[in-house]
């Protein structure tokens, strides 16, 4: 199976500056009471580019979100589960937006089966601060979108190996976390 | 416990984080703090865990190439190969879960030839199959999580 971007979408084109700034807040903005300047007298530009350029890679949609990206676990949300469907590929899009409105959903992804172990093709993921929690959230979600008739399985985390930020650029490896693709 | 200024840091600036010269300064003023008090509580957090940092979110498969993948391994393998999946910079997501595919991680790189190396190494090393679920289509406007502190 082919890992390029299936997405449809064509992906921005970003300069070496843009590379060479996201790289530089991989780990993240300095706290300090002037990050942007800080950025950008590592980087050889001015503190009104950085901003500016932060801006349009908001714009263009190559930053989805900017701001403080809080671990969940950490903060008492302790139960996560990643809750995959069987959809008709028909009705895939239209169920995943009706899902991916609900505010304990942190991510609503169409991604392919591996039939035949694998008939699943529909993914969200809950956080909950219990068990309990989560499955009372799947149950309101599965109702309000009309679901019942789906299979569907509830896949709680166990353990987690390793959590940080994607690390996009070589040069500086981020410590972390983030959505992941 | 977490403070009022905490909570308000962490829930409050999960997206639009002022761009601006002095963000800190900024954000403090809505919150009838000073700026050093926002700089010390977002240290104090990001020490704790709470917060993995200030920063941006990119779109997934945007700047580089991301898969979801998965593993069936044995309980009594599962930490080695855990431990072999995570030991990759390309790894920055490894989780145990409830199912027969039971090894769940998110591998990105800068181009498909390199993450299709990835897999492909990880599955010769420990010798299971690696499944790639590749995204495909996104349907989450990503604006954080509301936390509820009560």
């Amino acid at each position: 199976m082919s890992l390029a971007p299936q997405t449809g979408r064509t992906p921005p084109l970003l300069d070496e500056t843009d590379r060479r700034l996201l790289a530089a807040i991989q780990s993240g903005l300095p706290l300090v009471s002037r990050p942007y300047a800080e950025l950008g007298a590592r980087l050889g530009l001015s503190e009104v580019e950085v901003m500016a350029r932060l801006q349009q890679l908001q714009t263009r949609g190559v930053i989805s979100r900017f701001g403080v990206v809080v671990r969940h676990h950490e903060v008492g949300y302790g139960a996560n589960a990643m809750v995959v469907w069987d959809v008709p590929d028909e009705q895939v899009r239209e169920l995943g937006r009706c899902l991916a409105e609900f505010d304990f959903i942190t991510l609503c992804y169409r991604r392919p089966r591996h039939l035949p172990q694998w008939r699943y093709n529909l993914y969200c993921m809950i956080h909950g601060k219990t068990r309990e929690d989560v499955l009372s959230n799947l149950e309101w979600m599965v109702n309000r979108c009309g679901l019942q008739g789906l299979s569907h399985e509830v896949l709680f985390s166990r353990r987690r190996f390793k959590q940080r930020g994607a690390a996009y650029f070589d040069e500086t490896p981020a410590a972390g976390s983030a959505g992941g693709g | 416990m977490l403070s009022d200024l905490e909570r308000r840091l962490l829930n409050d600036y999960q997206h639009g984080f002022p761009l601006s010269p002095t963000p800190y300064a900024d954000i403090a003023r809505g919150l009838g703090v000073s700026e050093a008090e926002v700089l010390a509580a977002l240290t104090r957090l990001k020490q704790q865990g709470a917060v993995s940092r200030v920063g941006a979110v990119l779109r997934p498969n945007t700047v580089g190439v991301s898969t979801l993948a998965a593993m069936a391994v044995p309980n009594a393998e599962l930490e080695t190969v855990a431990a072999l999946v995570s030991s990759y910079p390309e790894v920055n997501h490894n989780y145990e879960r409830e199912h027969t595919l039971n090894l769940w991680f998110v591998a990105t790189a800068p181009d498909s030839v390199r993450l299709q190396q990835v897999l492909n190494e990880i599955s010769t090393r420990s010798g299971y199959a690696v499944l790639p679920f590749p995204l495909l289509d996104d349907y989450h406007i990503d604006l954080g999580f509301d936390l509820k502190w009560t």
